[in-house]
C-alpha cells in the first residue's frame, strides 16, 4: 500500500509540466497530531508541510517518470528548496505545479510552485516553492538487485493517471 | 573583439559563477567555497549533489550559440569498480591511475599515487577542479 498525497492530476503537458490538486479533508487522521494554537489557545489542525513536499514529489515524480513512459524507477533524491510561506487548513485545497527543469540518464531536476485555495474563494494563492531532484536508480545502482517490476510506479499511480484521462501513459 | 572572444570568460569570472553554483547546490556559505575546498570532504557533497552541480553548470555556462553539455561520467567517471583492469583490492592499478589522469585532467592526482583508494578519489575533486573543468570545456 502506497499513500498518495495528491487527489487528481488536472493538467499535463508532456515532458514539460504537470499540475495536481489535493483537498485537505478534516477527516484525515494525521491532523489530530499536527496543529498549532489559534488566537484563543485552542488546537488548530494544520496540513503538514512535509506532506506538501511529498505531494510535490509525487506530482513531479510522475512527470519525470512519464518522460520515459515509466520504464525507470524514479526516486526522490534531493530537496533542493522547500519554502512554504503560510499554513494550509482543513477545508482548503493545495495545487502542485511541477515543471521539468532538466533530465538525463542519471536523473532529473524539477521546479515547483505551491498554491492554496480557500473555498468558496476560487483564486489560487501562491504559498511557496519546492524544487526537487530525482534519481533513476536502475541506472545509478547497477550493482544492486532490484525487482523486475517497477516498484515506484505501482497501481496507485496508474489509477491516478487513468482518472486524469492519461490512460495511454498508465498502460505502457 | 571577435565573436569567439566575446564568449570567453576569465578564470575569476568562472570561479565566481562556480562559487554561486556551490552555494546554491550544497547550501554552503560563500567563504567556504575556496579553490582548495574538496566537494565531498569540505563541502559535504553527496552523489546526487554531483548531478545537481552538473545540471547547474550546464545552465550557467550555456549560451544560445554555445550549449555547454556535460556527458554522463565526464566530470567524474562512473562504475569504476566494474573494471578489474582499473581496480584491484579497492585500490587503483597502474592502468586505473592512467585512466583517471586521462579522463580527469581537471583533477590533481599528485598526492594520490601512494594512496589509490577508490573510496577516496571523490575527495580529490575540489572547487579548483570544477573551475579547471569549465575553463577547459569553454576553450576547447
Amino acid at each position: 500500500m502506497r499513500w498518495m498525497w495528491i487527489d487528481r492530476i488536472i493538467e499535463f503537458e508532456a515532458n514539460t509540466r504537470m499540475v495536481a490538486v489535493k483537498a485537505v479533508s478534516p477527516n484525515e487522521d494525521y491532523l489530530a497530531d499536527h496543529f498549532r494554537d489559534d488566537e484563543r489557545g485552542a488546537a488548530l489542525p494544520v496540513y503538514p508541510a512535509s506532506l506538501m513536499i511529498e505531494g510535490m514529489a509525487q506530482t513531479a515524480g510522475i512527470l519525470v517518470g512519464s518522460v520515459n513512459r515509466f520504464r525507470e524507477n524514479v526516486i526522490l533524491a534531493k530537496v533542493v528548496l522547500a519554502q512554504i510561506d503560510c499554513d494550509v487548513f482543513p477545508g482548503q485545497s493545495i495545487r502542485f505545479e511541477a515543471r521539468l527543469d532538466r533530465i538525463d540518464k542519471s536523473g532529473a531536476s524539477t521546479r515547483g510552485a505551491v498554491h492554496r485555495v480557500n473555498p468558496p474563494e476560487t483564486d489560487w494563492q501562491p504559498i511557496g516553492r519546492i524544487d526537487l531532484m530525482f534519481s533513476h536508480i536502475d541506472t545509478n545502482n547497477s550493482g544492486l538487485d532490484f525487482p523486475q517490476e517497477n516498484f515506484v510506479f505501482a497501481e496507485s499511480f496508474r489509477t491516478i493517471l487513468r482518472e486524469a484521462g492519461l490512460e495511454q501513459l498508465a498502460d505502457t | 573583439m571577435t565573436e569567439t572572444e566575446s564568449v570567453v570568460m576569465t578564470r575569476d569570472e568562472i570561479f565566481q559563477a562556480v562559487r554561486s553554483i556551490m552555494e546554491e547546490a550544497l547550501g554552503v556559505d560563500e567563504e567556504e567555497v575556496t579553490l582548495e575546498a574538496s566537494l565531498t570532504s569540505d563541502l559535504e557533497a553527496e552523489s546526487i549533489d554531483f548531478l545537481d552541480i552538473v545540471f547547474r553548470l550546464e545552465k550557467s555556462f550555456s549560451t544560445p550559440d554555445h550549449p555547454f553539455k556535460i556527458e554522463q561520467g565526464e566530470l567524474f567517471p562512473e562504475n569504476l569498480l566494474e573494471n578489474p583492469e582499473w581496480v584491484a583490492d579497492t585500490k587503483f592499478t597502474e592502468a586505473g591511475m592512467t585512466m583517471l589522469k586521462e579522463r580527469m585532467p581537471h583533477v590533481d592526482f599528485s598526492g594520490f599515487e601512494n594512496d589509490r583508494e577508490v573510496d577516496k578519489v571523490a575527495e580529490l575533486i575540489t572547487v579548483n577542479s570544477i573551475v579547471d573543468f569549465v575553463e577547459r570545456k569553454l576553450t576547447a
